[in-house]
């Protein structure tokens, strides 16, 4: 057995190779995860990174990772024949923070996927965090706010202390038109910091 | 079907704390709450994936994909190795990014307030997607080392960046691979925030005489290990 090789940070610098627009470069993703061609109901994510004075970090690389509108991902282990995978959609979203710290998405809402004991779990992203001063990145899930009752019986924030719960649940803004925003903001540390999973 | 096995967890005796006060910048930007445990689902052990004609060939000769109208300036090096996992078995079409700076130690970000000249000749960045054998291959020149503002007459070692996906959205990482007899190493609290001196030693390139080009350029090896597949299934 080799040992895993140990993880180093991502440093300031990775934009003009991981996030490179702005240099006249395309990245291998972005932040727009859907075309015109993507089903599913359209949603807007936008948040700010804080970090422990509340300061933004304005130098972050955040990605994410999701199934599709029907709740089916992209991917071999993922072979549900009975959900289809959307030609439109990969599933995978890239993007760094602006000097607000702000970062946003455009997506479509992740249908429900079976978790451990083929219970559903609740609607979902994955999200992983990368920064300068962040010696390993640090790895969360998000929640809609509008899925109460699927969140409730969600077998993953059903372990999370009830206290940090809502660290994890994106709030849909009211009067956005025809896409849905959710607001969700990443705390890296403090009293109001997110949890963090250790997957 | 391997694909569905779950993966092994983090080993985090090899993996640096997130808090580690000597890189000063980890004092505001680590969790200060435990990590919660997670067993991995559907959504774990899926993550993208990307085949061969999400690179380009030029994407892994940083010579070139910078140039304009000349080479880059430095000493040219072939930076080669397998991607693998813990049991030893290829990571086949994963996707490995790289950046780095110029020779002098400069990047061409432009965040970055080092006053060493750019190389007109060289962007500093690449990508690869390994073959059947978990390998990758690029052509770069040696990085300079350059200064931080951490400490007191800080500089990083010579370094590449190196990001990668591996099979799942779970084995991601991303890492930094450094230069054998680079004195600063050993003083350096990035590279030292990896708690155990043989892991600390895997992130060091071996020079590889095989892999030189004669007349050409000087040869490195780095293997990187993900994380690996436990042998039963999960809970189904």
């Amino acid at each position: 057995m080799s040992r895993q090789t140990p993880s180093q940070t991502v440093g300031p610098y990775f934009a003009y190779a991981l996030t490179p627009e702005a240099y006249g470069r395309r990245g291998i993703a972005s932040p727009v995860l859907v075309s015109a061609a993507t089903r599913g109901p359209r949603i807007r994510i936008e948040g700010r990174l804080l970090d422990g004075d509340s300061a933004p970090v304005a130098d972050a690389l955040i990605e994410i990772w999701q199934a599709n509108a029907e709740g089916r991902y992209r991917h071999p282990a993922d072979a549900r024949q009975d959900k289809a995978i959307d030609q439109a959609f990969s599933g995978f979203g890239r993007t760094a923070t602006d000097a607000q710290g702000l970062f946003r998405f455009e997506t479509i809402k992740p249908g429900r996927v079976p978790g451990l004991g083929n219970a559903l779990q609740a609607p979902h992203i994955g999200v992983i965090v990368f920064a300068r001063g962040m010696n390993s990145h640090v790895y969360t899930r998000l929640y809609f706010g509008d899925e109460g009752a699927a969140n409730a019986e969600d077998p993953v924030l059903s372990t999370v202390d009830p206290s940090r719960r809502g660290t994890l649940v994106a709030i849909r803004q009211e009067g956005s038109g025809t896409t849905t925003l959710y607001r969700f903001d990443i705390c890296l540390q403090g009293t109001d910091e997110t949890v963090f999973f250790d997957a | 079907m391997t694909a569905e096995l779950p993966f092994r967890p983090r080993d985090w005796s090899v993996h640096p704390p997130y808090l580690t006060e000597a890189y000063r910048s980890t004092l505001r930007r680590s969790p200060s709450k435990a990590l919660v445990p997670l067993r991995q689902t559907l959504s774990e052990i899926t993550g993208p994936l990307y085949g061969h004609e999400a690179v380009a060939e030029i994407d892994a000769d940083l010579l070139r994909n910078g140039a304009q109208g000349g080479e880059p300036i430095g000493q040219r090096i072939v930076v080669t190795g397998r991607v693998l996992d813990e049991e030893g078995r290829p990571v086949p079409d994963c996707l490995v990014e790289i950046w780095q700076a110029n020779a002098c130690g400069r990047y061409i970000h432009t965040a970055d307030p080092h006053r060493a000249p750019l190389d007109p000749n060289f962007f500093g960045a690449g990508r690869f997607v390994t073959d059947s054998e978990g390998r990758y291959r690029f052509r770069t020149i040696r990085p300079g080392a350059y200064p931080w503002g951490n400490h007191d007459n800080a500089w990083r070692p010579a370094h590449i960046h190196f990001s990668l996906f591996g099979p799942s959205f779970v084995t991601r990482l991303v890492t930094q691979m450094y230069f054998p007899d680079d004195p600063l190493m050993e003083i350096d609290p990035i590279f030292n925030a990896i708690p155990d001196p043989a892991a600390r030693r895997r992130l060091v390139a071996a020079f590889s005489l095989d892999v030189t080009e004669p007349a050409t350029a000087l040869g490195y090896v780095f293997d990187i290990v993900l994380r690996g597949r436990l042998a039963t299934p999960r809970e189904s």
